[in-house]
């Protein structure tokens, strides 16, 4: 009975090797995010805390998916420390230049903080100075193939909402939405056909209505990454258009179609939304 | 800032109806070499706006592109990689967009255009 089965032993050791060769492998696998010893920071600028490790996990477990689609134009809305697009271009290169990245925020300093972050990585993206996208609104309607964005969504007094410096990056007025309103249809007219949107939400921004919103704008969605701390609980939404919503939505049909049913699912996996009020503005 | 990015920007001012092209005043304009990607020049070519665009470069020192074009003569390897060379070799480092409406001057600071507007602007 104490034998050993040889067979066995041989799969142990070949499993051990295999395990060897894997962790070789990953020492000379060069990173797919951004590194936090490379990140450049001020304290005017929001540093990468749950919610942005929240997103780029979204996006590394879609991270096939978004090769296979094959993104011309990228963009971040709000890029603080940078460490998000940063990760994007990581893991979607940019070699020979296919994919140009372009990054927003209203924060010079997070600007600069973005460029340093992205020169220490070795990887570039166009930088601009703006609200949300004003200024590329109309000639960058239609374009972008990926939106990524982690909005300023802690529920605030509204007169806290754009008062600009560090406080821009979380103060998201009542129930969170102020600046979260305002991207979503600015989203919707920046996207291509093929284009999709991820965000981070918290449960107080109802998420659900966020989903029904976009919608009504013929965007199916699904929630890629659902994280709770200790302080918040966050979903990371994924967005995209949809022919049979655009076209339920213009029928305005009542009864359950197939998306109307997978719109459901989605719903379904959202907590109800909750009159809560966050009163510590430091957890964003 | 990119060329490429100059094409997709406009003035934001409020009122303002005819906001793009912006003007480019060039205080310093720096060359960065990156590869060629001739699908990648493809795409953007629908979506540039040709004369915006050759004014622009000029505004940047650089002549060598043709005024006229249709969608053949992206089959020639000469002028793709002339538009290579301009759409994303070419950085505005120092100056500022004007908008042609109202002139209002959007500073560009280390590569980075500044598009933030004044509270009456709004």
């Amino acid at each position: 009975m104490d034998q050993i089965n040889p067979e066995l032993e041989s799969i142990n050791s070949l499993q051990i090797t295999t395990k060897i060769n894997n962790e070789k492998a990953l020492k000379k696998m060069p990173s797919r995010t951004a590194q936090i010893r490379l990140m450049s920071s001020h304290e005017e600028v929001y540093e990468p805390c749950d919610d942005s490790f929240a997103l780029v996990d979204a996006l590394l477990a879609d991270c096939n998916n978004l090769l296979k689609h094959c993104p011309t134009l990228c963009m971040e809305i709000g890029c603080g420390s940078g460490y998000v697009i940063t990760s994007l271009a990581l893991m979607l290169g940019q070699e020979g230049l296919a994919v140009n990245y372009i990054a927003t925020d209203i924060n010079p300093l997070a600007i600069r903080v973005t460029r340093e972050t992205m020169d220490a990585h070795g990887v570039d993206a166009e930088l601009i100075i703006t609200d949300i996208a004003s200024g590329l609104e109309k000639r960058l309607a239609g374009s972008v193939d990926v939106i990524v964005v982690n909005p300023p969504y802690v529920p605030t007094p509204e007169d806290e909402v754009g008062v600009g410096g560090i406080t821009a990056s979380w103060a998201g007025g009542e129930n969170g939405r102020s600046v979260i309103d305002r991207i979503l249809p600015v989203a919707d007219r920046l996207l291509s056909e093929k284009g999709w949107l991820y965000m981070v939400t918290l449960i107080a921004n109802n998420p659900s209505e966020i989903c029904l919103y976009m919608r009504e704008k013929g965007y199916a969605s699904r929630i890629v990454i659902q994280r709770s701390t200790e302080e918040e609980s966050l979903h990371i939404i994924k967005f995209w258009r949809d022919l049979d919503i655009e076209g339920d939505n213009e029928k305005a049909s009542a009864d359950k179609s197939a998306p109307g049913r997978l719109m459901e699912y989605v719903l379904t996996q959202l907590p109800p939304f909750t009159f809560w009020r966050c009163s510590d503005r430091d957890n964003k | 800032m990119r060329l490429l990015t100059h094409n997709m920007l406009s003035s934001n001012i409020k009122g303002v109806t005819n906001g793009f092209p912006l003007r480019i005043e060039a205080e310093k304009v720096v060359e960065k070499t990156v590869e060629m990607n001739a699908d990648f020049l493809k795409k953007m070519f629908e979506k540039i706006q040709w004369k915006a665009f050759i004014d622009a470069s000029r505004a940047m020192g650089y002549t060598e592109l043709p005024e006229e074009v249709d969608p053949t003569t992206l089959e020639s390897d000469e002028f793709l990689s002339k538009f290579h060379h301009a759409l994303l070799e070419l950085h505005l480092e120092e100056g500022a967009l004007v908008c042609p409406e109202t002139g209002r001057r959007f500073p560009v600071n280390k590569g980075i255009p500044n598009m933030l507007l004044h509270e009456d602007e709004v």
